[in-house]
């Protein structure tokens, strides 16, 4: 127990200010801010895994959470059928293009010695591909964009539960990273980083322009749901009885029947929306607690302290017969396809999929900040940093406004600098962010929950 | 066929453009290159620096508007940018100073001195949006075209237009001379020669008696020169919006990588292979092939290698490329 207190302490703070927000703002707003806290702590887990087990820097965070929220539109959007028929049989001839063009660049590698006319050899097979690609899919997405643009425009997806895309998008994280891996694990750590940085930004630009694939910025919206709808609850028997259960006390007290009805309605309508936010919670949390024993699990595994020594020695873990290249290749796979996970779950919880929204400020060095912040290495620490820097991030907007009201008290409210600063304030969360990952990086370079190595 | 026409089409929608946009991005790519070079790391501040010294010089810009002094047919920009470069300077000693001099001192790997930098990257962006907002704005004045489309056809009786815009000649002539001084500096003075000899090996010149903060707050006073001129040199030419500049940073890394980092001058040609590639690739060469080809091959599609939307995503694929096959960059940087 003992060695768990910092932990203990750490997460009661932070649950004490999620319901602080809840008394002092509304339960929908502190139950929307700790859906996003989760779906961060997954994502600072994946960060975590790569960074804090295996020293890999990631910097394409954002690419993967946009496949993630790929695989989410196209698991559950509902498929368009006139748009396979103008095209589908194409696009999947395009498909099969590209896997014959993969085949045969390995076959070239694995036949031929190195040489200049190998590289030719390969450079011909690319360029071929990409002109059969060409001439071949062009007539086809003009076609598949054409159908009803305005609110499809695109192949759709398969109509399953949205659930499942949780699994696919860590598959399709997982898939680009290995080939990312492949290209860039030999680097040294700062040119990783700028790599995977600008690779996720083709990503992105891909997602964005190939309107066919998911509207790229025409946005999907209206994703299905796993939980229920408010407007279905608010016409449900046994929910309008469990919410007149539990505010029993205040129905009592009107005794006009026609105001009792109204203030029902009222709490049942406000009481919907925080049910629903509750589901998401729930399924989050089970998310977040499987990763949790399995990332556990592992760390503390004879994997984990292969992962841990090659880390800290990589010379000395590879005189030891292990297979460092192999390991990091692994490792990167495994934790891309965790933030695959989160990208999925968010769009989930939002409903919608928006390729613009997605920069990387947001997706990748706020994830950073949070692994740096929270403790990398450790799982508790990460999920931490999640929470609590997704909490400032939130809570800046409000915090801002008071310190400037509270400084400037003096000055009149038409106050030109007054005015300036109060419209400014979005902007104070860049500045809180970057202090706070400062100073935790000067006098805790650890984290707040620092990397606990148990000796044996 | 005409070949003329041709030429003038190329040069007008792509050498021009690209020639200007290049010089922007090697004057970026210079800096972060040599802040590799010699401070070690991947300084992750490099496009909100260059907002940083854009904002303030932007800021004397209009202050002297509002004096009512300006350069003629010049922009006034250019007459602020000194004052920029004093307050940016001020800004990086500063931040040296209190964030990245602490790292130096106890010898952190280089990715911790990189994460130091994105914090530095809140930090920056936070002020520049704070001071001057988030918003598009320009602060262009006097002539803005030396050459105009129409003036040129009548000029030489061509069907083709060649537009050259004031801002493109002020960013190539102050590219050049920047870094000639800059070339000159490093390649012939003894500081210079002494910052080279301390980014090949750091112990030797410590040991032949370099003093290592004169040469690091040199770096700085470069690095906050170089982006506030490139800065101001790019938003003239097409806009001023923070959030361009942050994304201006890949770009910038790129160049810097191709060109081979931590070589200056790799950079300064880097910028400009990026510049060109992005530009060739993403246009369409419809109008070109028919002015090259007799009528009856005539070309039907836009023969456009890239849609422009893929533009930022060439200068990566270059990147990628490089960084299988040569990673040292084209102009071999320190090998890694």
């Amino acid at each position: 127990m003992r060695e768990y207190r910092d932990v203990i302490l750490a997460y009661s703070i932070m649950l004490g200010l999620i319901i602080l927000v809840g008394f002092l703002q509304s339960w929908s707003i502190a139950l929307s801010i700790l859906c996003f806290c989760l779906i961060s702590a997954v994502m600072t887990m994946g960060a975590n895994i790569q960074w804090g087990y295996a020293g890999l820097i990631n910097f394409g965070i954002m690419g993967y959470t946009a496949l993630g929220g790929l695989a989410a539109v196209l698991v559950s959007a509902p498929p368009v059928k006139e748009a396979w028929q103008v095209g589908g049989m194409q696009m999947i001839f395009c498909a099969l293009i590209i896997a014959a063009m993969v085949f045969s660049v390995r076959f070239i590698l694995k036949k031929f010695q190195k040489s200049n006319n190998r590289n030719y050899g390969i450079a011909f097979v690319i360029i071929v591909g990409l002109i059969f690609l060409r001439l071949i899919s062009s007539p086809a997405i003009e076609s598949i964009e054409a159908v009803s643009p305005a609110t499809t425009g695109f192949l759709g997806g398969m109509g399953l539960p949205i659930v499942f895309s949780w699994i696919v998008g860590a598959f399709f994280a997982g898939a680009l990273a290995y080939v990312i891996g492949k290209i860039a694990l030999g680097l040294r750590a700062d040119y990783l980083a700028i790599a995977t940085l600008l690779i996720s930004e083709i990503v992105i630009a891909v997602i964005k322009h190939e309107d066919w694939l998911a509207r790229g910025v025409k946005n999907v919206i209206g994703l299905k749901r796993p939980v229920p709808y408010e407007i279905d609850l608010q016409s449900t028997q046994w929910f309008i009885d469990l919410v007149a259960r539990f505010n029993q006390k205040s129905l009592n007290l009107i005794t006009d029947t026609l105001e009792k009805e109204q203030f029902l309605k009222q709490l049942v309508i406000e009481g919907s929306t925080v049910f629903v936010k509750l589901c998401y919670a729930g399924l989050f949390t089970i998310v977040v607690i499987i990763l949790l024993i399995i990332t556990q699990k592992a760390l503390y595994s004879p994997w984990g302290r292969m992962m841990r020594a090659i880390r800290d020695n990589e010379e000395a873990a590879n005189a030891m017969g292990k297979n460092v290249v192999k390991q990091h290749l692994l490792i990167f796979v495994l934790g891309s396809a965790v933030v695959g996970i989160a990208g999925a779950m968010m769009v989930t919880y939002d409903g919608l999929f928006t390729p613009g929204s997605y920069r990387p400020m947001r997706y990748t060095f706020l994830i950073w900040v949070m692994v740096i912040i929270g403790g990398s290495g450790n799982n508790f620490g990460s999920i931490l940093g999640g929470f609590a820097v997704w909490f400032l991030w939130i809570e800046a907007a409000p915090a801002a406004l008071f310190l400037i009201n509270f400084f400037t008290s003096g000055l009149a409210d038409t106050n030109a600098f007054k005015i300036h600063l109060i419209n400014s304030i979005p902007y104070f969360r860049l500045l809180m962010m970057g202090i706070a990952l400062l100073l935790v990086m000067r006098y805790r370079p650890k984290g707040i929950l620092p990397e606990k190595i148990k000796h044996v | 066929m005409d070949y003329v026409n041709a030429i003038v089409l190329l040069l007008n929608y792509i050498f021009v453009p690209a020639l200007s946009y290049g010089s922007q991005l090697a004057l970026g790519a210079i800096f972060v290159s040599l802040i590799y070079g010699i401070l070690r790391f991947a300084y992750f501040t490099a496009g909100d620096l260059m907002s940083f010294g854009t904002m303030f010089t932007i800021l004397f810009t209009w202050y002297f508007q509002s004096l009512g002094i300006s350069l003629g047919v010049l922009p006034t920009a250019l007459l602020a940018i000194p004052f920029g470069i004093i307050i940016t300077i001020l800004y990086v000693l500063a931040k040296d100073k209190l964030v990245f001099s602490y790292y130096r001192m106890k010898k952190s790997p280089p990715v911790m001195l990189a994460m130091v930098s994105i914090g530095t990257m809140f930090v920056t962006q936070a002020i520049v949006r704070i001071v001057i907002g988030p918003f598009d704005r320009r602060f262009f004045d006097g002539e803005k075209f030396i050459l105009k489309a129409n003036e040129f056809k009548e000029m030489t009786g061509l069907n083709e237009g060649l537009t050259i815009k004031s801002t493109q000649v002020i960013t190539l002539l102050v590219t050049i001379i920047v870094v000639s001084i800059l070339f000159w500096f490093l390649n012939k003075t003894k500081t210079g020669k002494s910052m080279r000899a301390y980014s090949d090996n750091e112990d030797l010149a410590l040991l032949s008696g370099i003093d290592p903060k004169k040469v690091v707050m040199i770096t700085w006073l470069i690095a906050a020169v170089l982006a506030t001129i490139g800065g101001t040199l790019y938003g003239l030419d097409k806009s001023f919006k923070p959030f361009t500049y942050f994304n201006n940073m890949l770009p910038i890394f790129a160049a810097a990588i191709v060109g081979g980092i931590g070589n200056p001058f790799g950079a300064f040609l880097g910028g400009y292979v990026i510049a060109f590639s992005e530009i060739l690739l993403t246009y369409a060469y419809r109008k070109f092939f028919i002015y090259i080809l007799p009528e009856s091959l005539e070309p039907d599609g836009l023969l456009q290698l890239l849609s422009t939307d893929y533009k930022f995503a060439v200068s990566f694929s270059i990147l990628v490329v490089v960084l299988l096959f040569r990673p040292s960059g084209i102009f071999k940087g320190k090998i890694i």
